[in-house]
């Protein structure tokens, strides 16, 4: 699961393999910004064949909750 | 070559799909090729008897989501809806509308919530959906329905101009934001209309409405729909973020 997700990441903000998954925060991380994130839910989207709710996407503020929320879908 | 009208392999969700405007829209959609989930805020009987008669005449893909556009699930549902039909999403057409006229002091709380919810809340709703669920697919076609009435004004509808003002805001906003994503946002702004609504009014008053309208007629739900066609297909790939009255040269 969490590398599926961190697949979907490094796609969308162009990481390295190894990159710190710990620092991966929004808003916080170079170019996680609100329009890189609708892409990223885009992509877990296509990448899990689901719809997120609002309050996930809203609620996905860093990696770590990201392959919280996804649990759900995965 | 290819007809650029065509609408085959495509996927388009109607709000407010089974009567007046919205019936045109999902009727001529369908008749281009495309599969269609229909919206109806009530009436369920209509709503699947028209996706079995567009299924079988013009042998696209139908289905239907019952649910108020005020609220945001309704939007969600019908994305889901046709990503579960057909895994796309290409058109949009947020149609579903209200009219509760009253004169400025003497328009009641609810008239207001309910007014501005469906015509303006409904179209943003329905616009957080679609560009979600068209991004995924590479772009796509949101098409509003306003009204003349939210361009100019009208005596007795405060609230309604209001909302369909808003409604012309929110498609500038929106064709801006999502143009760098191949999704297309347009609004069709209908003058006076022959639908259950324009039906109760008294034959003078239809009479006085068709003098100020410049080509002598009152207009009909399929000269809205022929726009919404145009607009949801390749032939409007290069327009975004307009304002088209389809009224005849009507003047308010």
């Amino acid at each position: 699961m969490e590398d599926r997700v961190f697949a979907q990441f490094a796609d969308v903000l162009a990481l390295d393999p190894l990159a710190n998954r710990a620092e991966l925060v929004y808003n916080e991380y170079p170019g996680w910004d609100s329009v890189a994130h609708m892409t990223l839910i885009a992509a877990l989207e296509t990448e899990f064949d689901c719809m997120l709710e609002m309050d996930d996407i809203l609620d996905m503020s860093s990696f770590a909750k990201a392959v919280e929320i996804m649990q759900k879908y995965g | 070559m290819a007809d650029p009208i065509s609408l085959s392999g495509k996927l388009a969700v109607i709000t407010g799909g089974t009567r007046g405007i919205g019936l045109a829209i999902s009727e001529t959609l369908a008749a281009h090729g495309a599969s269609v989930v229909i919206n109806t805020h009530a009436n369920e009987a209509l709503a699947s008897d028209l996706a079995r008669r567009l299924a079988t005449t013009y042998g696209v893909e139908t289905d239907y989501v019952v649910g108020d556009v005020a609220f945001a699930q309704t939007a969600d549902q019908l994305a889901r809806k046709a990503f579960g039909l057909a895994k796309r999403l290409d058109i949009y057409v947020n149609n579903a509308g209200i009219m509760r006229d009253g004169l400025i002091g003497m328009v009641p709380q609810q008239d207001v919530d309910a007014v501005i919810g469906v015509n303006l809340e409904g179209v943003i709703h329905g616009t957080q959906a679609a560009a979600r669920a068209m991004r995924r697919g590479g772009g796509g076609s949101i098409i509003n329905i306003s009204s003349i009435m939210g361009r100019v004004g009208n005596s007795g509808q405060l609230v309604y101009s209001a909302a369909k003002a808003g409604v012309l805001g929110a498609t500038k906003a929106a064709a801006k934001e999502l143009a760098p994503l191949n999704i297309r946002v347009n609004a069709i702004a209908p003058g006076f209309i022959a639908t259950d609504l324009t039906a109760q009014l008294a034959a003078d008053k239809v009479e006085e409405k068709v003098r100020n309208i410049a080509i002598n007629r009152v207009g009909q739900p399929q000269d809205v729909a022929n726009l919404a066609l145009f607009l949801a297909s390749e032939m409007a790939s290069y327009i975004t973020g307009q304002v088209i009255g389809v009224d005849g040269g009507m003047l308010v």
